[in-house]
């Protein structure tokens, strides 16, 4: 139109197809749309529905702790000097006057007592890391309990696991920068787990360091690392993670109204961009709060590093606290043969220490091949209805936590009056049998758990009102569940067990079953058969109970 | 070398060494001590000692035997010198209670008046470190709190932890925090390496690094700790509980106030 | 793979259609969302109010705080000390600015979402969920599209140009990798040998006590005493330094002759007097937890203990061989010295290491 006008009429300029815009923000709106698309982009995200959940939320810790960490560590660069040069401090913090240090170091102290706020930021830095790490696993924790890496999630479930493991060991470099006595003694331990990885190790080592250890090359290396490469790898991701959160929309709880086909909640706009926005300030509130509530690396006290010096309770921070207990309870086998070593009692731990990581990855894909589920899942389960899952999930915690035990163990002996030993003794047992009474208790409770549920569907709720029968019996009146808490209980779908395909098929040849189909049924049959689930109660059963024949 | 130590054994080597070193200490005085006060302050000393003799035969002759030479219940004490009497008495680790891993320190059974008379009788057994005079266990220069934390760092650290809070050693054994130790205590525990500790003699750590490394530990113990709440200076294990337990805990119970459904106005 | 489960074989998936269910009496239909209740805020406009003035209320309180953080700034001198319970002596301006910029965000976020849960509709929405894979008519047309596509390239049929493609890509990454090598110098046997290797019998090294700075005679060395020491000549201010004390450090004790169960360790001492390399043979922190009576060295990182009457063998945890030891003797003036390098490299074993 504009085109034909401008051919006829010369005077007349070339005008858009699209109407007045009512004021300055639509007209802004319009210009953007024009260039970016925007309006299109809305369309399907701006009353995106969210629904309500506490622990729908515990993804949103990990990104607002994320965006605190960058926020801060931007802040932390422009003070701190990543280098290795040997000075000798004068700054105001007495205890440390005269001491030789090294640049990193000694920048840290100013960073600390010299710069005004600087040690609230360092603390925030240094505290939303604790807390990034541990709601990453919490969130984690919700989503596999829940069932909400299945198909379409897995891939994303990946992605959460991979800024699980970078999330990590960024954390492990930024402790390492400081170059304080503890981070000093994990750059050590660094060293001697790289030195036992046969063949490289040594070579490996001494690219690393840039020669012999400490050298003067690691800190600003794993600075470039920590602020440059691992964040950004983690930045991807985590646009990737959004996007298919997004793109999946989110999982529900099973409720009334709520299907496979539909989500039930609230609009982003305004409600989700207020308590999601808000949210964030929140976090920050907090962890400002506990910045200035309590320390965090007072490195100060641990002096500067020198490898002659260490200070016992030398643990990393808590997220790699089981791969230390690993490394402290590892028996110490070396094999010296044909003039090479190889240092097992390191090697083992090292290699234990993804495997243990891995477990959980490539579970989803487990379970999907064992239960032959092809299906999309946006209901989320209760835990309780995937006992054998749940049983796992629960096993994979208990050793977590064995081994973060075994990674504090001088610091349960001295404060529960142990002995070392003992408890270096029990993890190392522990490590093999807690897991699996953990499995079987947790599996036992979850049925117990679906049992109660069965009960309470067929013969109502207990109300708390005695009767007396005529024939002088008393009995507590059970009130029948409303509806939409009936629906609740038996809404989870309960799948059976994979059968063998027949020896004969139909044409009537024989046909066997492989050693990987009969694991697999075998497999299927632990999670669905008779003991991996309690059968939820049918219509008949209900009908039967209701239909006045009584109370047992 | 040989021949001595077999006859270290010699049920009467201890009296041999006692006598010894009976004359030693008079020798020393005599050359030392001011000459006019030296008799009364010899006279004092054998009163002291008489009394510290009647102490020991009734709290510690049971386990050290009747005189200090030790038995299968305790150490001989001929040599310890009044240093070790001094901090094991005056910390309350003697007279020990019950057997353990390790003699743990506690409620202060006897005066220090009586721990010097004790002190004494020991320190008359045989020579041996002297407990310290107040001057050589207090700091007076401001430079000595940092030469003492590189000492402390070096020395102590790796058992009593960077902040002296102590520590595990095997077998249910323990560093034992610095925080209510006294100075003098302190100091004569390194001059004397109480039970599993390692002794700091003064031939390889001068009497005024110990001095400095006394004055580390008092600082280190009345230091504010800048940044709030210093978890008991025990490294990340007690970060780690708390980040958890109050800012995981604190962001949990916000995250269930912000997804809660509002109350209605009508209870169904 | 043998079959997958098949659709038929598992319970109808729970669809929208819950009302209908509900007529034909199944007790666990679905009954459909509930009706909107209202909030107070809803039906009470004097609620509403109230609502209102308080997110109002939370915003003040977050711009008083961060008047606050400024005022605090530029007040509060940066190494004043305040007593504040429970917390003990700390840092007022650590403190004051915390608090503040905490209370200030808080309160942002306090208030939106107390606006977002009194004021905003809380009316639940449901959102249709539409399968995420195409449908089979999308799925053949991409594909097709894709044939197409690689049809007009020739990848597949002209196989010299895949195939150097291939190899071309293979290779060029190689330029990255052999750019890394210049990350450090090659190992060569360096991780062998230590500062005291200079040693000789004719011309010794004197062990150097770490606190003093000076040799030690070995009637300085008491019994029961814990000493560290370093080869004569390093000093802290000198370059290397650090990686030189990370693998001469010693830590010097003296046992008993009687105590000494290692005939070969305690020929490598000077009369009772043992020098140990002071880095721990697991992964190289300094071992020097040692426990006097027992004469068992306890590493603070992992718990790897020696026994250093016994040659330091390894009682105890994750160390896999014995604490290198330094022969020692003395000179014509009495001192302490080596008189050659450790028997075998110091510090965490590697490949290398026979």
């Amino acid at each position: 139109m504009s085109t034909a006008n401008s051919a006829t009429s010369g005077a007349s300029k070339p005008a858009s197809t699209r109407a007045k815009p009512a004021n300055k923000f639509e007209a802004a709106a319009d210009w953007t749309d024009g260039r970016l698309g925007i309006y299109t982009l809305a369309k399907s995200n701006l009353r995106k529905i969210f629904p309500d959940h506490w622990s729908f939320m515990l993804g949103e810790i990990c990104l607002y702790t994320f965006i605190i960490i960058i926020l801060t560590g931007v802040y932390l660069t422009l003070f701190f000097k990543p280098s290795m040069a040997e000075t000798v401090y004068h700054g105001t913090y007495a205890p440390l006057n005269g001491i030789r240090m090294s640049e990193a170091y000694a920048s840290t102290m100013d960073i600390s007592f010299e710069v005004r706020g600087g040690l609230l930021i360092r603390q925030i830095h240094h505290w939303a890391a604790i807390v990034f790490v541990a709601a990453m696993l919490v969130h984690m924790m919700r989503v596999f309990f829940t069932g909400a890496f299945r198909k379409p999630r897995e891939i994303n479930w990946l992605f959460g696991a991979g800024l699980l493991f970078l999330g990590m060991f960024d954390g492990f470099m930024g402790y390492s920068l400081p170059d304080d006595l503890l981070s000093g003694t994990g750059i050590r331990f660094m060293e001697g787990a790289i030195l036992a990885v046969p063949l490289v190790g040594t070579y490996l080592q001494f690219f690393l360091y840039g020669g012999q250890f400490p050298g003067t090359d690691i800190v600003p290396r794993f600075f470039t690392i920590h602020v440059l490469l691992i964040p950004g790898i983690m930045l991807g991701l985590l646009v990737a993670h959004l996007i298919l959160v997004f793109y999946h929309k989110h999982t529900q709880f099973a409720g009334p109204g709520r299907t496979e086909k539909n989500v039930v909640g609230m609009p982003l706009m305004p409600v989700y961009m207020a308590k999601a926005g808000g949210f964030f300030f929140l976090v920050f509130g907090v962890i400002a709060a506990a910045s200035a509530i309590a320390t965090v690396n007072p490195i100060w006290a641990y002096g500067p590093y020198r490898p002659d010096q260490v200070s016992t309770d030398a643990q990393p921070d808590w997220y790699m606290g089981f791969s230390e207990g690993l490394i402290r309870v590892m028996p110490g086998w070396e094999i010296r043969a044909w003039g090479h070593t190889l240092n097992l009692g390191v090697f083992i731990p090292l290699m234990v220490f993804p495997l243990v990581l891995m477990a959980i990855w490539v579970y989803p894909f487990i379970e999907a091949w064992v239960t032959g589920d092809k299906r999309e899942h946006h209901i989320a389960d209760r835990p309780r209805n995937a006992p054998v899952r749940t049983g796992f999930g629960a096993a994979w915690i208990s050793l977590y936590v064995l081994l973060l035990i075994g990674g504090g163990n001088d610091l349960l002996a001295t404060h529960l009056h142990l002995s070392i030993n003992s408890i270096t003794y029990f993890v190392r047992v522990g490590f093999f049998v807690v897991p699996v009474l953990t499995f079987f208790i947790t599996k036992r409770w979850c049925l117990g758990l679906q049992r109660r549920d069965k009960d309470k569907v067929l013969h109502g709720r207990e109300s708390g009102v005695i009767k007396r029968l005529p024939h002088g019996e008393f009995v507590e009146i059970h009130e029948q569940l409303p509806q939409d808490k009936l629906y609740k209980l038996t809404a989870h779908e309960q799948p059976q067990p994979l059968e063998l395909p027949a020896e004969v098929d139909e044409n009537g040849v024989a046909r066997k079953a492989g050693p990987i189909a009969k694991t697999r049924a075998k497999l299927s049959e632990a999670f669905y058969g008779e003991g991996g689930q309690i059968a939820k109660p049918t219509a008949e059963e209900h009908h039967e109970i209701t239909s006045g024949h009584g109370h047992h | 070398m040989k021949k001595l130590s077999a006859r270290r054994r010699h049920p009467l080597a201890a009296l041999v060494v006692l006598l010894l070193a009976l004359a030693a200490t008079g020798g020393l005085y005599a050359a030392f001590a001011p000459a006019e006060k030296a008799q009364a302050d010899t006279s004092a000393q054998s009163l002291a000692i008489e009394e510290g003799k009647k102490l020991f035969a009734v709290g510690c002759s049971s386990c050290h035997g009747l005189d200090g030479q030790g038995s299968s219940d305790g150490p001989s004490l001929v040599g310890v010198g009044s240093a070790a009497v001094d901090f094991q008495v005056g910390t309350g680790r003697m007279p020990a209670q019950q057997s353990g891993a390790q003699v743990p320190s506690k409620k202060v059974v006897y005066s220090q008046a009586q721990i010097d008379q004790l002190a004494a009788y020991v320190a008359s057994l045989g020579p041996g470190p002297v407990a310290p005079t107040k001057e050589q266990y207090t700091s007076t220069d401001p430079n000595d709190v940092a030469k003492g934390g590189e000492l402390f760092r070096t020395n102590c650290a790796q058992c009593h932890n960077f902040a002296g809070k102590g520590g595990a050693l095997t077998k249910g054994k323990y560093a034992p925090t610095l925080e209510n130790t006294s100075p003098k205590h302190i100091y004569e525990a390194m001059q004397t390496g109480p039970q599993n500790m390692p002794s700091f003699p003064d031939t390889t750590m001068p009497e005024e690094q110990k001095k400095q490394i006394v004055a580390f530990v008092s600082h280190t113990n009345d230091e504010p700790s800048p940044g709030g709440l210093s978890l008991g200076s025990l490294g990340p294990v007690t970060e780690g509980l708390f980040g958890w337990i109050f800012a995981l805990g604190a962001l949990i119970v916000t995250a269930i106030w912000v997804a809660a459904h509002t109350t209605k106005a009508k209870k169904s | 793979m043998s079959h997958e489960m098949s659709d038929e074989k598992l319970p109808e998936s729970h669809g929208s259609e819950g009302h209908e269910a509900a007529v034909h009496g199944d007790p666990f239909a679905d009954p459909g969302l509930p009706a909107h209740e209202p909030r107070r805020t809803d039906i009470d406009e004097r609620a509403a109010k109230r609502a209102e003035r308080q997110v109002s209320l939370l915003f003040i309180v977050s711009m008083l705080a961060t008047v606050g953080f400024i005022a605090s700034y530029v007040a509060i001198d940066i190494d004043k000390i305040v007593y504040i319970f429970p917390l003990g002596h700390v840092s007022a301006l650590n403190f004051a600015l915390g608090m503040t910029l905490g209370v200030a965000l808080f309160c942002i976020g306090a208030g939106a979402v107390h606006w977002a849960r009194t004021l905003m509709s809380d009316h639940e929405i449901p959102a249709e969920r539409h399968p995420i894979e195409a449908d089979d008519e999308l799925r053949a047309d991409v594909i097709e599209q894709f044939k197409t596509g690689a049809a007009e390239s020739g990848f597949g049929r002209r196989k010299m140009l895949r195939n150097t493609l291939i190899g071309s890509m293979a290779l060029v990454p190689l330029s990255g990798v052999v750019l890394l090598r210049d990350l450090g110098p090659l190992p060569e046997d360096k991780l062998a040998h230590t500062g005291w290797e200079v040693a000789t019998p004719a011309k010794p090294l004197k062990l150097i006590n770490m606190n003093t700075n000076e040799p030690m005679k070995p009637e300085d060395i008491v019994t029961g005493s814990l000493t560290f020491a370093k080869p004569e000549g390093l000093e802290e201010d000198q370059e290397f330094f650090q990686e030189q004390i990370a693998k001469d450090a010693l830590m010097i004790i003296r046992i008993a002759p009687e105590d000494l169960k290692d005939r070969k360790s305690a020929d490598l001492g000077f009369e009772g007097i043992l020098a140990y390399s002071k880095i721990c043979t697991h992964v190289g922190c300094p071992i020097s937890l040692y426990e006097q009576q027992t004469h068992h060295a306890l590493c603070p990182c992992h718990q790897s203990t020696f026994d250093l009457a016994d040659g330091a063998r390894v009682i105890f945890g994750p160390a896999g061989h014995p604490l290198p030891q330094l022969k020692i003797t003395t000179d014509e003036k009495g001192f302490l010295v080596a008189t050659g390098d450790f028997q075998e490299p110091v510090g965490p074993s590697y490949w290398e290491r026979p």
